[in-house]
């Protein structure tokens, strides 16, 4: 009997907020598209198999859930490939240079997040678009990298170094593990910290959030910084697990990126999005074209597979949230 | 209400146009509920009611934008369907919302004549001198003397109005629907507007005339209809009724107007002391203290600097020289340092900047309140949530809870949540810039009640408005502002209407 009356005073059950639906329709879509595979492909429920779509979707995660927090402001970051491109080989260099993974690391992560502040920079201080701005940055860090590495390959690098990339641990790639921290870092600080709170402020109405005093200039710098940092970290991966760096590596990287955060969910007027929502973007991705190879698609096929998948996903992702309003 | 009651006067001719039991449902809404109502030849019917009562959706049934679920159309007595803006155009309606739908960068000929260009004799091109010449005429009509090949974008609030009633004359309009046409005019403006309509009603053209000021209600309608909750109330004539007795159907419940305040005896401390200040936005020299326990107002004519003055305060502008004092000490920077200090904008248009339109209530509610509840740094959701439950509560936000788009709630109760993130953040300073813009009564003097509540617990507010009436009733005194300066300051007993007009004059 209490229970019955203290229903009755209950506020009405919350009901599950827009993004968590969101999320678990695309969860629901890379189970569907698992079920479709395993039916197809013999080899696709193979346990190397999976281990190998989650390396690779976590390559494209790292980058993209940098990205994420860029798109959330309303901003985008076009430089995140070239930035990997660079950091890769900056990096690469130390460690032949001066024999220590560890310096290299660090110079990595400091470049690609240096470059990360230079285009926060011109989008607060200087107040250019984040499109423009960043755009002209890919030029400018391929132009940097190109003159830097004058056609040179860097390779061979120390064994420990390459565990990184491709080494186990009980049994999973060590990528899947720094996946789940920075998938588990990324969500924290963007549902469970106040600077996560007023990314997504800024993101809905930049005015409103700088008149409700937040400072919108130096959590753009944040967000920025963040995402060159997360492209630092995607080049050493890189590194550790090509053993080689060259000028150009960082071209086929920033579409996907861009994909996964569309395909996630994440709206590119800002304030609507998930990390959670781009690291099943990035598996989506990876798990169709893990799924052209294995039933033998050329791989030709794969960037019209790939478009037709993010207008899909962003028209579906429309139409399910006008209907919710 | 039947629609025998319709009939104000026995005698009256055929309406022009009249609408019977129209409903319109929008799921968990009803937003028309059997509503009846006409529109006679030549006259000013008055549209009357809070908001979400229901005028906004009338207007869009009437001019084809909603289909009405159920209900009748009669024009001249005959039955018609009104299923698309086109058909409401056929039958001479036309609205004037108040966002204008004029393309900025065309001029005026271009506007009044879009889509319905003369051709020229190349085929594709269009005969300029003769749109030119037709709108001169259509401008004259009206009696509108501007150059008709003048780019919209440089005209003002008013003149783009006259360009749409042009517009709507070009069309044949024959019933004219205005939103709320006097909320961003002077008075000097609106003058040149009720003359218009005095002039277009002569011709025989209705007007349908949706208003929250009183005032013109009883100097501009020829009948009230008054709406609540989707319903017809009543319809009167202004003769019959008084304001107060309008405004209990409006609200449905008694509402003082008179807004009333607990005036302390002695203000407290001095919060804020402007000295000197000028900006690049056009204020310049600007000396004004605020204490604590007062309401201090900041008047004068819709330009003269007003909201400039609030944006210097609270940082959004740079300032080029003088002095901001808060609570005693020396203030420069921008507005996430004034707001940390303690001070609150509430902003003029709380659309485009108080608000996240698209993000719930809660979230809006706490936004400016995060580092205060969560000075770890770590944010709680459920934290969150009992703050903002607590806000809807002391406030009486009108939702369905916290988790509600903020951008589906009424003026009134959005105005409220703009207010509660502040009252959340623990300000002790409110800079209120026209707080009322756009809101019905019943929120009007609750809102009222809630910033007298927050002077007499100690904070203070500066408050920007045009409306001088409520200057009058509810500010301790008041500075009044003209070309960016401050024209002079009345104490309490100096605070009447003509006072504050006098000194917001231009003298040219």
């Amino acid at each position: 009997m209490t229970d019955i009356s203290k229903d009755a005073i209950a506020p009405p059950r919350s009901f599950l907020s827009q993004d968590a639906i969101q999320v678990f329709y695309r969860l629901l879509a890379a189970l569907l598209i698992c079920a479709v595979l395993a039916v197809l492909s013999d080899s696709f429920l193979s346990l190397g198999n999976i281990l190998n779509v989650l390396r690779q979707a976590s390559l494209t995660f790292f980058i993209a859930s940098g990205l994420t927090l860029v798109v959330l402001t309303a901003g985008l970051d076009l430089s995140v490939g070239a930035n990997v491109a660079l950091s890769a080989c900056i990096a690469g260099t130390v460690i032949h240079k001066t024999g220590s993974p560890a310096l290299g690391i660090l110079t990595g992560l400091a470049c690609g997040g240096i470059v990360g502040l230079l285009n926060g920079v011109m989008v607060t201080a200087l107040r250019i678009p984040s499109f423009i701005a960043t755009y002209g940055m890919l030029w400018v860090l391929n132009g940097l990298t190109y003159w830097y590495m004058a056609g040179e390959t860097l390779h061979g690098f120390p064994a420990g170094f390459r565990q990184i990339g491709s080494g186990y641990l009980f049994g999973l790639p060590i990528p899947v593990y720094l996946l789940l921290v920075f998938l588990g870092i990324g969500t924290l600080f963007a549902q469970r910290t106040i600077w996560g709170q007023e990314i997504y402020a800024i993101g809905a109405n930049p005015v409103a959030a700088r008149l409700s005093g937040i400072p919108v200039a130096r959590r753009l710098l944040l967000v920025y910084a963040v995402s060159g940092t997360m492209a630092g970290l995607a080049s050493i991966i890189f590194l550790s697990r090509l053993n080689s760096a060259e000028a150009d590596i960082g071209e086929s990287l920033t579409l996907p990126a861009i994909a996964a955060v569309l395909i996630g969910g994440t709206s590119l007027f800002g304030g609507v999005g998930t990390v959670f929502g781009t690291f099943i973007g990035a598996l989506i991705l990876t798990l169709v074209l893990n799924g052209m190879n294995l039933l033998s698609v050329s791989a030709n096929w794969q960037p019209l597979v790939t478009g037709i998948i993010v207008i899909l996903a962003v028209w579906l992702d429309m139409k399910t949230r006008r209907r919710a309003q | 209400m039947s629609t025998a009651a319709l009939a104000v006067e026995p005698a009256a001719p055929t309406p022009l146009l009249e609408l019977r039991g129209i409903s319109k449902e929008f799921p968990g809404v009803k937003a028309l509920d059997d509503v009846s109502f006409a529109v006679f030849p030549g006259e000013v019917h008055m549209l009357l009611g809070e908001n979400g009562a229901g005028k906004s959706s009338l207007m869009k049934v009437l001019c084809g934008a909603y289909r009405a679920d159920a209900g009748e159309f009669y024009y001249g007595g005959k039955t018609v369907a009104i299923n698309s803006a086109a058909d409401a155009q056929k039958l001479g309606i036309a609205v004037i919302f108040q966002e204008f739908s004029l393309v900025p960068h065309l001029d005026i000929a271009q506007n009044i004549f879009l889509g319905r260009e003369p051709k020229g004799r190349i085929p594709g091109t269009i005969d300029r001198r003769k749109i030119l010449a037709d709108a001169a005429r259509v401008l004259g009509t009206i009696g509108f003397d501007i150059d008709p090949s003048t780019i919209v974008d440089k005209l003002g609030v008013a003149q783009q109005q006259m360009v749409e009633i042009a517009k709507a004359i070009s069309q044949n309009a024959r019933i004219l629907v205005m939103d709320e046409p006097t909320a961003a005019l002077s008075d000097r403006e609106t003058e040149l507007l009720f003359a218009l309509i005095a002039r277009l009603k002569a011709d025989g053209v209705s007007i349908v005339y949706i208003s929250h000021r009183m005032a013109e209600v009883f100097a501009l309608g020829d009948r009230i209809t008054v709406l609540r909750d989707g319903r017809r109330i009543d319809g009167v004539r202004p003769a019959d009724v008084t304001p107060d007795q309008l405004v209990r159907m409006m609200v449905g419940r008694n509402v003082d107007m008179t807004y009333p305040r607990n005036f302390a005896d002695k203000p407290g401390e001095v919060l804020l002391e402007v000295k000197g200040l000028s900006a690049t936005t056009g204020i310049s020299d600007i000396s004004i203290e605020v204490r604590r326990g007062e309401i201090v107002g900041l008047c004068g004519l819709v330009g003269s600097g007003r909201s400039e003055v609030a944006r210097a305060i609270f940082g959004a502008d740079p300032v080029s020289s003088g002095e901001i004092i808060f609570d005693g000490k020396p203030m420069s920077g921008e507005p996430d340092l004034a707001a940390r200090r303690g001070i609150a904008l509430i902003p003029e248009s709380r659309k485009s900047e108080g608000l996240a339109l698209l993000r719930s209530v809660g979230d809006n509610l706490v936004v400016s309140a995060l580092r205060k509840l969560f000075p770890s740094g770590l944010f709680d959701q459920r934290r969150a949530q009992r703050t903002s439950d607590g806000l809807i509560r002391q406030l009486r936000i009108a939702t369905p809870g916290a988790r509600q788009t903020v951008g589906l709630l009424s003026g009134g109760n959005q105005q409220k949540v703009v207010i509660g993130k502040w009252l959340a953040a623990g300000s002790k300073l409110f800079i209120f810039d026209e707080p009322t813009r756009g809101i019905d009564i019943g929120a009007k003097s609750e809102i009222f009640a809630l910033i007298d509540r927050l002077v007499a617990e100690g904070a203070a507010a500066l408050m920007i408005s045009s409306e001088q009436v409520e200057i009058c009733h509810v500010c301790d005194r008041a500075y009044v502002m003209r070309e960016g300066r401050i024209a002079g300051h009345l104490a309490r007993n100096e605070l009447t209407e003509e006072n504050i007009v006098r000194l917001g004059m231009h003298h040219a």
